[in-house]
């Protein structure tokens, strides 16, 4: 019996701990469902538009922000997301657009993405080369590529991804928009987060990757290679961009255009920061992005305010940095991104 | 047939040779380690020691020589080659990612895992305590590393080799930061490990430990085998000598002090640990200008806590810090510093140097940007030069020149370029923290005579080490800290070493009936 309380009495302190952690993200989110009732006037069909749209602008930067992470956490910057995607949405587009069949685009764009990664693990690693200037080379072979060999005009056989409904699910009022009648990169997004999380605080390869991360030379006294893990996690990381390259040409366009991805690589660097180098923290900010993105188009869709439109979207801008300068205050980068490691 | 009839050894150095640039760390250096043995590595600082055995475990690579392991010639490219032959070491530069936990540190690299991908930190934690418990090494296994202080991080670093189980056992400097009974407790433990057959190389300046322990010495300076020898041939002096090439005092001779006016008073002085535990309660104490007092105490009791408060790294929960008689409580430690306070910090490498630095930077560190190191926010390189040239020759810094960067040390040669630094700047009170931590005999002659000429300049001294032996021979008063409170302050000489220790250990101390 005083057993039982005690574990009570234990699991309300974990309770109230994880309240008081997560304390910001709360009051954000309590702040932005209020705006998004108001700019909805407690509409459901506009309330449910603006959610689902922050999931959809959302994707590419959780995936994006993903990507940075794996290579960050073991201690390489990588700031060619941006070249990663664009070649991903332009290889992916290509491939589905010839064979016709979207399933091997998408498999095509994770591969184009991990071979970027493995040219960025190459340089960088490999050859100990600049990361800065390692991803720089990543993102103008991109475009340079990308505008090269592309042809106007083609276009997807089979159309771009369609919606899977899940089942009784999907006919929940606005959860069932929201959440269960997305497309299939959207839902793999929402799984990866969890596991990317689980792969980083609950394996061994992550123990290791965050090892590498923060001390390198360490990690190698006990035998683990530290170059072995940065090609790992920075192919891995490639083809987790990849996917988002294939989000955007295959299942958010429907098509590829030059220049598609528009500064999201770069936008999912501040992502994964605001995250703290956290998958679920990078998803929580993911939506913040995505969501004031949402609002914008909402406001623009409804015509409110178009005499000051540049006002009203830099609302929850204003919301997002307020809010995140209380997050990132004690943010700490893994302590070796950056330097290339060599023994000696 | 018969010739090879003596054991092969388990491990062994044939002609070994090293560069760094211009250094030649390794000149022809041959080494014999048999199985069961304690082979002890001794030689000056910058002698070599830990390039030899950084080559032996795949870190470095020789440029020229061969490794054998149990008789067959090894390429050790990297670590995991080392380790795939029994080979581990316990470095003198620990090797821990701070900020892991104790248990994810022990195991890293061979992780105890639930179907060879998830990470079982439950059993981490396990063996981390079974390890502790078996060898008289108890960590806390969910403590997060940067917040230890050196000696819990060294026991760490100790446990993480003894996890794996080693056939040859390397062991750079282990016992730099243990206290007495922590290093008899280790030495137990690789007894106990050379009678089961592991094979130990052991590196050290105390030359107590190695009469107590080695089987074998072998001795190098300047980057040679200059000699070998056996315990039973030979005595402190006559090792000292052979490392350093002439005879050295082992005991420093001082007059006694005669204290002026109080430079450092501390007050009803309450400090918070990381984790916001108290660690220092209510501690008071006083410094005066021209005597030398030792804190003695088992490590984890206030020391780092009280050093960090009165420097001004760490913020105070109450009480108050003069110094001068003017009150620094919240400060910053560059006030501080001004103020004229040295400091010789526990973690060299944290706290104590710029590794991406050169050595002459790192020895204008806390001057740099005033007269005469700088003139209208310029800095005045010729002025930096001169000075740090005179002060590696003073304190026989070995080093190739004065703008080589100070990670490229050996660790000795880092903890003299602080020492300098702390010593030249012309300070009124000194906070020195472990300052002799492995420094070699013949500079710690050098490093304790400075610190007596100082103080009969005038030098009020706070020193904190883990060496009772030190904190003997250079106090005037010795205060000892128990739980965050200094519960006995006396003159040196009404304390004895037994006594010390007992108060160390219980806290409690038996007032002599009067
Ligand atoms: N990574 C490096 N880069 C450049 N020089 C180095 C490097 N490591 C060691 N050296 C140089 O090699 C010489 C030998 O250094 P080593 O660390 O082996 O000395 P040690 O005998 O271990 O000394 P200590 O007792 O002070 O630890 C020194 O002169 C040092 O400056
Ligand atoms: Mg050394």
């Amino acid at each position: 019996m005083g057993l039982v309380m005690a574990d009570d009495a234990k699991h309300r302190n974990v309770l109230a701990a994880i309240v008081y952690r997560l304390r910001w993200w709360l009051v954000t989110g309590a702040l932005l469902v209020a705006f998004t009732l108001w700019t909805g006037e407690f509409h459901q069909a506009q309330t449910t538009a603006i959610l689902a749209s922050t999931l959809r602008h959302s994707t590419p930067l959780v995936l994006g922000a993903l990507c940075g992470m794996l290579g960050e956490r073991s201690g390489v910057i990588n700031i060619g997301i941006e070249g990663q995607m664009l070649m991903s949405a332009w290889g992916g587009f290509m491939v589905a657009s010839a064979t016709g069949d979207l399933l091997i685009g998408v498999l095509a764009g994770v591969a184009v993405g991990m071979l970027m990664g493995a040219v960025l693990a190459g340089i960088s690693v490999g050859l100990r080369g600049d990361q800065i200037i390692a991803g720089t080379v990543l993102n103008i072979a991109a475009i340079g590529i990308t505008s090269f060999f592309f042809t106007q005009g083609r276009t997807l056989p089979s159309g771009k991804l369609r919606p899977i409904r899940l089942g009784p699910l999907a006919d929940l009022p606005v959860a069932g928009r929201v959440l269960f009648s997305n497309k299939p990169i959207t839902y793999l997004t929402l799984l990866l987060v969890p596991v990317v999380w689980f792969g980083l605080f609950r394996t061994t390869w992550g123990l290791r990757t965050r090892a590498v991360g923060e001390h390198p030379s360490a990690a190698e006294t006990v035998g683990i290679s530290v170059v072995g893990m940065r090609y790992l996690n920075l192919i891995l990381g490639g083809g987790i961009a990849g996917l988002a390259g294939a989000y955007l040409s295959l299942e958010a366009v429907g098509s590829f255009e030059r220049g598609m991805t528009n500064g999201k690589g770069f936008v999912a660097l501040a992502v994964m920061i605001f995250g703290r180098w956290n998958p679920i923290g990078a998803w929580g900010a993911a939506l913040l992005f995505g969501y004031a993105s949402a609002v914008q188009t909402q406001f623009q869709f409804r015509d409110w305010l178009t005499s000051d439109p540049q006002f009203v979207g830099m609302i929850p801008f204003v919301v997002t940095i307020v809010v995140l300068a209380g997050f990132v205050g004690r943010a700490r980068p893994p302590a070796s991104i950056g330097q290339p490691y060599s023994r000696e | 047939m018969s010739q090879v009839s003596e054991a092969t050894p388990a491990l062994e150095a044939i002609g070994i040779h090293k560069r760094f640039g211009g250094v030649v760390a390794n000149d022809d250096v041959n080494l014999r380690v048999e199985k069961g043995r304690i082979h002890a590595l001794l030689g000056e600082n910058g002698a070599g020691k830990s390039t030899l055995v950084n080559i032996l475990f795949g870190l470095y690579r020789a440029d020229r020589g061969e490794v054998r392991v149990a008789g067959e010639v090894v390429n050790l490219g990297r670590p995991r080659d080392a380790i795939d032959r029994g080979i581990g070491m316990v470095h003198q530069h620990f090797q821990l990612v701070p900020v892991l936990t104790v248990a994810e540190n022990v195991v890293l690299g061979d992780e105890p895992s639930r179907s060879h991908t998830m990470f079982d930190f439950g059993a981490a934690r396990r063996a981390v305590q079974e390890l502790g418990e078996r060898y008289g090494l108890e960590v806390d296994p969910e403590a997060v590393v940067e917040d230890l202080p050196v000696g819990t991080q060294q026991r760490v670093e100790i446990l993480r080799s003894l996890y794996r189980r080693a056939d040859v056992l390397i062991l750079d400097e282990p016992t730099a930061v243990l206290t007495p009974q922590e290093t008899d407790q280790l030495l137990e433990v690789l007894r106990g490990l050379a009678d089961q057959g592991v094979a130990i190389v052991f590196i050290t300046h105390k030359l107590r430990e190695v009469l107590a322990i080695a089987d074998e010495v072998t001795v190098m300076r300047d980057g040679r085998v200059v000699g070998s020898t056996t315990p039973g041939e030979t005595d402190e002096a006559g090792l000292a000598e052979m490392m350093v090439g002439r005879s050295v005092v082992l005991r420093v001779s001082k007059t006694p002090a005669s204290p002026a006016a109080t430079v450092l008073r501390v007050n009803d002085l309450c400090v918070d640990d990381d984790r916001g535990l108290r660690a220092v309660n209510e501690l008071s104490l006083e410094v005066r200008a021209g005597e030398i007092l030792g804190v003695a105490g088992v490590e984890g009791n206030g020391q780092r806590e009280l050093v960090e408060a009165v420097t001004g790294l760490r913020s105070v929960v109450s009480g108050i810090v003069e110094m001068d008689g003017h009150n620094i409580t919240g400060l910053s430690p560059r006030q501080i510093s001004e103020l004229g306070m040295a400091h010789i910090p526990e973690n060299r490498e944290k706290h104590g140097l710029v590794g991406a630095h050169s050595v002459a930077d790192n020895l204008v560190l806390n001057q740099y940007y005033r007269a005469p190191f700088a003139r209208r926010g310029f800095r005045r390189m010729d002025t930096v030069t001169e000075h740090s040239r005179s002060l590696v020759a003073d304190y026989d810094i070995r080093t190739p020149d004065v703008f080589t960067p100070a990670r490229a040390l050996s660790g000795g040669n880092k903890q003299k370029t602080i020492a300098a630094r702390e010593f030249s700047q012309g300070a009124r009170l000194l906070v020195a923290a472990q300052p002799t931590r492995g420094i070699d005999v013949g500079s710690i002659e050098f490093v304790h005579q400075q610190l007596i000429d100082q103080r009969d300049r005038g030098l009020a001294v706070l020193l904190i080490s883990a060496e009772l032996d030190e904190i003997l021979s250079l106090s005037d008063r010795i205060g000892v800290i128990y739980g965050g409170r200094l519960v006995v302050v006396a003159d040196a000489s009404d304390l004895d070493r037994i006594r010390i220790g007992r108060i160390m250990t219980t806290g409690s101390h038996d007032t002599p009936a009067t």
